[in-house]
């Protein structure tokens, strides 16, 4: 054991790049189920934006048309999963769970031919002064875009809820649909939009596996990314403020748990490699002790079915 | 504009139709894909969906098709249990791992033994395994309320992490030269899940997934635990009325699924498998899900749906070796095929007018 070996310093700049991941999955889900739609399939739309984003990154050499790619793959999914739920009324657990079996064959069949393949480099930002204050700047203001990006969208996504019509509108549909019709709304294709959005975020977040935090095409890479992700929107009790604290507890966890792992600690190595998991039982479950609180927080409609009969 | 109309009950009519009918246009769908990879598609699908069955080579592999496809009808009919009941348990593949090294660990500490009832405790203890793995979330969620989907998968990783450690420790062969994997069960009569009829593929798996067909037939149709999974399923308000006790419920199904996707790992592990390794679980707990939701939730729907699913695993590996074909192509194949199902499920509980405009 060598607990010297892990430097305090790296450990917390690579938290940041550990959570942006599951912090895109998730942020993008939030708003998915404040429409009212639960979709499952975030995983399955993660791991084909991660190979997507990395196919187009390689042949173009350009991470930033990869990531646009990702959005594009993951919306596409999403696309799928919101014409089954919404046009053909079908099961949501039921669809999402089908879209995350496809997504992961999907990817399997994409990216067979780039197994091994190193992703073109995404570079650092050095963000000018910040990035220079001595160990807050190394911690914070010297990472690459996306983490920068994945934060301004939670920013984005708290202020649009929070401060606009369409947050509002958004959030009446996810409340109550039947009353959100009745006032004219048009509550499928508001789900839509909500649902694509969710989809694009998760591409991203699987883009950012494959193109930084690994970076390489394996099978299966997002490893349960997307199931956490899920797990997230319900720690956050659907804040987004509170998304990315879970987020980046969560993603705290993981590099931790590999660092003990790297300094040999003597705690068997599937104990620290199962910890992330059972963190997020035990969040669940300290989630649902609260159950009040918690219960606050969901969208009344979440995951029931809208048929306007007339 | 199509505009759809609720039916008073669900059609009975599409409620048969629409599982072949997703099966069929997954195969056009499927050929567009082959075709799109370069492969010729009536071969493909020919080579996937017809010569496992009838073609030359078929008495080699209509034996494998009971062998792949017991493991999915044991676990989908547990899983159909919950499902109907609005009980999501989607862990079965973590259930089958636990069960599994259960199962062999009970195995394996009487090595070398002869003696015959250390198969039968190893199915117990197979079936314990699972069933006490399902118990974390249905626990959880009958104490606290926790959402058995996250839990129950969470766990999955959870039991891949732990058959890792005992492939490369605890239950590693003392006689591998320090390789992972344990003993192989074929060098253990007692304890192998061998062939009853070889050419049939039978082995104890196929009976016992015979057996819970036809339990689940009787439970379903014939007890009252059955009737109160599906009126629970199709209103969980008039079933509270019913005085059915949601808790008993929760635990019951999840406690099932996992005792047979337990006993489906033991019988894979000791049998076709041979042994435990790091990878030895080929995702038979998320295409059960498939499974269960293509057999309508039934128990001889998921027969036949077993059967399907297992033609397309067989038929997958012999289009790999003769046309090349990638092996995710059919899991994209699989994916599919659960999509077009849900999706032209629509035509079993809707009517589709032609016309008729929205109302503002």
């Amino acid at each position: 054991m060598d607990l010297s070996s892990i430097n305090p310093l790296v450990l917390l700049a690579s938290i940041m790049v550990a959570s942006t991941p599951i912090l895109l999955a998730a942020i993008g889900e939030m708003v998915v189920e404040k429409s009212g739609v639960l979709n499952l399939g975030v995983e399955g739309m993660m791991i084909t934006g991660a190979v997507c984003g990395f196919v187009i990154a390689t042949e173009t050499g350009s991470p930033a048309v990869g990531f646009i790619a990702a959005a594009i793959g993951g919306a596409i999914l999403a696309l799928l999963f919101g014409f089954l739920t919404q046009y053909l009324l079908s099961n949501q657990v039921a669809t999402g769970l089908a879209l995350t079996l496809f997504g992961l064959g999907l990817s399997a069949l994409i990216g067979q031919s780039y197994v091994g393949i190193k992703a073109p480099v995404t570079s650092n930002l050095h963000i000018p002064l910040l990035a220079d204050i001595p160990v807050i700047g190394r911690i914070l203001f010297q990472h690459d875009m996306m983490v920068y990006v994945s934060i301004a969208i939670v920013a984005a996504v708290w202020a649009v809820l929070k401060f606009t019509r369409a947050g509002l509108i958004l959030r009446a549909v996810g409340e109550s649909h039947d009353a959100a019709h009745a006032l004219g709304y048009k509550v499928v294709r508001i789900r839509m939009l909500a649902i694509m959005f969710g989809g694009a975020c998760a591409g991203l977040g699987g883009a950012y596996v494959s193109l930084i935090r690994v970076p390489q095409w394996t099978e299966g890479m997002t490893a349960g990314a997307g199931w956490i992700a899920l797990a997230i929107v319900v720690f956050a009790s659907w804040r987004p403020w509170r998304v990315l604290l879970g987020a980046y507890l969560f993603g705290g966890v993981t590099v931790l748990q590999l660092n003990l792992q790297a300094a040999e600690v003597p705690v068997p190595v599937a104990l620290l490699s199962m910890s992330p998991y059972l963190i997020t039982i035990l969040v669940l479950v300290i989630m649902s002790i609260n159950r009040g609180r918690a219960a606050l927080g969901a969208p009344a409609a979440l995951g029931r079915v809208f048929h306007a009969s007339h | 504009m199509l505009t759809l109309e609720r039916r008073p009950s669900p059609s009975r009519m599409w409620t048969m139709l629409t599982p072949p009918l997703a099966v069929v246009l997954t195969m056009v769908a499927g050929a567009v894909l082959f075709a799109f990879l370069g492969k010729n598609p009536v071969e493909a699908i020919r080579t996937i969906f017809w010569d496992p069955v009838f073609g030359e080579f078929a008495f080699y592999y209509r034996g494998q098709l009971l062998v792949k496809a017991a493991p999915l009808i044991l676990i989908a009919i547990g899983l159909s249990l919950g499902f109907r009941a609005g009980i999501w348990n989607i862990g079965a593949e973590g259930q089958y791992i636990v069960g599994a090294i259960c199962g062999a660990a009970v195995g394996l500490a009487f090595y070398p033994t002869e003696n015959s009832l250390v198969f039968p405790l190893m199915i117990l203890a197979g079936a314990i395994g699972g069933w006490a793995w399902a118990m974390i979330p249905a626990a959880l969620k009958v104490l606290f309320g926790t959402n058995e989907i996250l839990v129950s998968l969470m766990l999955v990783y959870v039991a891949e992490a732990m058959l890792a450690s005992a492939s490369s420790g605890l239950l590693r062969n003392p006689d591998g030269m320090g390789f992972p994997g344990s003993r192989n069960f074929k060098d253990f009569p007692a304890a192998h899940n061998d062939y009853l009829i070889e050419s049939a593929g039978i082995h104890w798996g196929v009976v016992a997934a015979l057996i819970a067909v036809i339990f689940a037939y009787i439970l379903l149709s014939r007890h009252l635990l059955g009737f109160q999974i599906r009126v629970t399923g199709q209103s969980p308000r008039a079933a509270r009325f019913a005085g059915v006790n949601p808790s008993r419920l929760i635990l019951f199904c999840l406690g099932t699924s996992g005792a047979l996707a337990g006993l489906a790992g033991l019988f894979e592990v000791t049998g076709p498998a041979g042994q435990i390794s790091i990878d030895f679980n080929s995702g038979y707990g998320f295409t059960a899900i498939i499974v269960a939701f293509l057999g309508r939730l039934h128990p001889i729907g998921i027969l036949l749906a077993g059967l399907l699913m297992a033609l397309t695993y067989i038929g997958g590996e012999a289009a790999q070796s003769t046309l090349g074909l990638p092996a995710s192509a059919v899991q994209v194949l699989q994916g599919m095929l659960l999509f077009f199902l849900l999706a032209v499920d629509v035509l079993t509980n809707f009517r589709i007018r032609l016309g008729k405009t929205e109302a503002a």
